[in-house]
């Protein structure tokens, strides 16, 4: 039996984004909705221990702040709505008995998918989409974001004003995208889950609880979307990419406890028994699935090598030749310096480890990459090019390499990466 | 909701009668079919900023300068205002609005009306 405030806990990472996207449908604005689910928790927290907890949390909460908002509605409706708007909203709502039974009807799927699109409205910028899909449908508090993303409080809570101002005032459709915007629009929404997952998964820096966090929204907005909108290939492939990098969440990293450092193991050093298994399955089923829908795209191309990635057993039995095959059509779709140069290290590693024929390719490749003005200040260039010349026991071209590497990042844990591999070079 | 779809442009560059011609009939069909559909409010070309007389009032006195209010690298060209059913109606609008650079240059700015009984009925 759980407490009254892990239930109301609960019910706010769990439910958030279904009660509010039917709030904002009803009441058309981002700030009466919200004001009254807050109002509706804090009922909550205040009578469930008198009371006890109601059968059907999530329903009493949804019908407590649908009472507030009619309520906050009605005070202002010689601003923004008239009897009539009223009237409806009062017939539609149910009489309040605190624990009607509740499911997952088709009103709440279609509410959540109009809000994932008005989240991710082109119209917004992509700092304000991302804040606000954490905020409204993934079941963070404003803190929780402002601390992920490292930026004061107020400045996000401004950057949320804003935006549902604008959706409000600019009339940002609360809607399904038409099948012709589908495409784009849909794009849109995949490139800010997967914003929200990198950001938990690859900053490698700040509180790595709510590092965690953000990856384990961004996985379940991802598992969401492609159950409001299934059979998307990209869709799928996403939240296959998310899950599959995921699955070695617990070995990408050690914290030494003498200093609380944390610090980088490589792919290739990783224990792989300790990956999470069950994951890497279902993630492997969905990369088929997207690519059996014969429609290629650059999350399912990544999401692929990812697949072959956590498909070894041990590092030397990567498939190389077939992930190069892969960043090879990447690179036709996805024509960015990242690209190459990840194009480049798979070329590098494909070759037989008794000669350096490949790597010798590989680099030649990075050097010419290295002369392009995106690269050359790029850590990761140099830190590639250190590692292939490692590989061939170059050392002194190495020490070199991991050398202008260590000069171009300030990050701490990526520093002393560099810098353990000029120890290892030395000894 | 009415939005102003505000047009910038390079004035400068000189164009061919063959490409103002096209510049012409792009900006017909967009008012034509808005007016069909009962949305069109209005729409105007302005005159070229060479024209621009800007008002000030500093402290007591009326500071007026030749030119645009700010001198930018796009130049304010023309407008449509248009009632829409929500933003997404005016994007689509916009993209068929020709912006007189042959789509090298130049863009739609696109503002909501304020309803200014609203605003009073607020008060």
């Amino acid at each position: 039996m759980s407490t009254p405030l892990a239930c109301i806990e609960s019910v706010f990472r769990n439910e958030y984004g279904r009660i509010i996207a039917g709030l904002i449908r009803t009441s058309r604005s981002f700030e009466l909705a919200e004001e009254a689910l807050q109002d509706a928790f804090t009922i909550a927290a205040r009578r469930w221990p008198i009371d006890g907890i109601p059968d059907n949390p999530a329903a009493w909460i949804t019908t407590a702040a649908r009472r507030r908002l009619i309520d906050a509605i009605r005070r202002e409706q010689t601003r923004r709505y008239n009897e009539d708007e009223v009237a409806r909203l009062l017939y539609e709502t149910p009489a309040c008995t605190s624990d009607e039974p509740m499911s997952s009807s088709q009103d709440d799927e279609d509410d959540r998918l109009r809000l994932i699109f008005t989240c991710c409205h082109p119209a917004l910028n992509q700092s304000a989409q991302i804040a606000l899909t954490l905020r409204t449908l993934g079941g963070l508090t404003t803190p929780e974001i402002a601390h992920a993303f490292l930026i004061p409080e107020t400045t996000l809570a401004q950057r949320l004003v804003r935006a549902q101002r604008k959706i409000l005032e600019a009339r940002i459709p609360y809607e399904v995208p038409s099948r012709d915007q589908l495409p784009e629009r849909l794009s849109a929404v995949q490139s800010v889950l997967y914003l929200i997952f990198n950001e938990g998964y690859a900053a490698m820096q700040g509180d790595s609880l709510i590092r965690r966090e953000l990856c384990t929204e961004a996985i379940r907005l991802a598992r969401t979307l492609n159950e409001l909108l299934p059979d998307n290939p990209e869709s799928m492939a996403l939240l296959a990419l998310m899950l599959l990098h995921d699955s070695r969440r617990d070995v990408r990293s050690t914290r030494e406890i003498d200093c609380n450092q944390e610090d980088l193991i490589t792919l290739e050093e990783q224990d792989r028994t300790l990956w999470h298994h069950d994951q890497i399955a279902e993630g492997i089923g969905l990369v088929e699935r997207a690519l059996g829908r014969r429609s290629l795209g650059p999350y399912q191309l990544q999401a692929a090598i990812a697949a072959l990635h956590a498909e070894a057993t041990t590092a030397a039995e990567t498939d190389w030749i077939q992930i190069a095959a892969l960043y090879s059509l990447l690179e036709d779709i996805q024509p960015t310096p990242i690209v190459a140069l990840n194009h480049a290290v798979a070329i590098a590693m494909s070759g037989p480890s008794d000669s350096f024929q490949s790597l010798e390719r590989g680099l030649f490749i990075i050097d010419d990459l290295a002369r392009k003005p995106e690269l050359s200040a790029y850590y990761l260039t140099h830190a590639a090019r250190a590692d292939l010349l490692r590989r061939m026991s170059r050392r002194d071209e190495a020490t070199e390499a991991y050398n202008s590497a260590l000069a171009l990042t300030r990050n701490a844990i990526e520093r002393r990466y560099l810098e353990r591999r000029l120890r290892e070079l030395r000894s | 909701m009415r939005y102003m779809m505000l047009i910038y442009s390079h004035e400068t560059e000189a164009r061919s009668p063959e490409e103002h011609a096209a510049i012409f009939a792009g900006h017909r069909a967009v008012m034509d079919a808005t007016a069909r559909q009962g949305i069109f409010r209005a729409a105007d070309p302005l005159q070229p900023t060479a024209t621009a007389t800007t008002v000030r009032k500093q402290n007591n006195d009326l500071l007026i300068t030749d030119g645009p209010y700010a001198e930018t690298k796009e130049q304010l060209a023309g407008y449509y205002i248009l009632d829409c059913k929500d933003l997404d109606e005016a994007i689509a609008w916009a993209a068929r609005i020709p912006t007189g650079c042959q789509g090298g240059a130049g863009g739609i700015e696109i503002r909501p009306l304020r309803e200014i009984s609203r605003t009073m009925s607020l008060a």
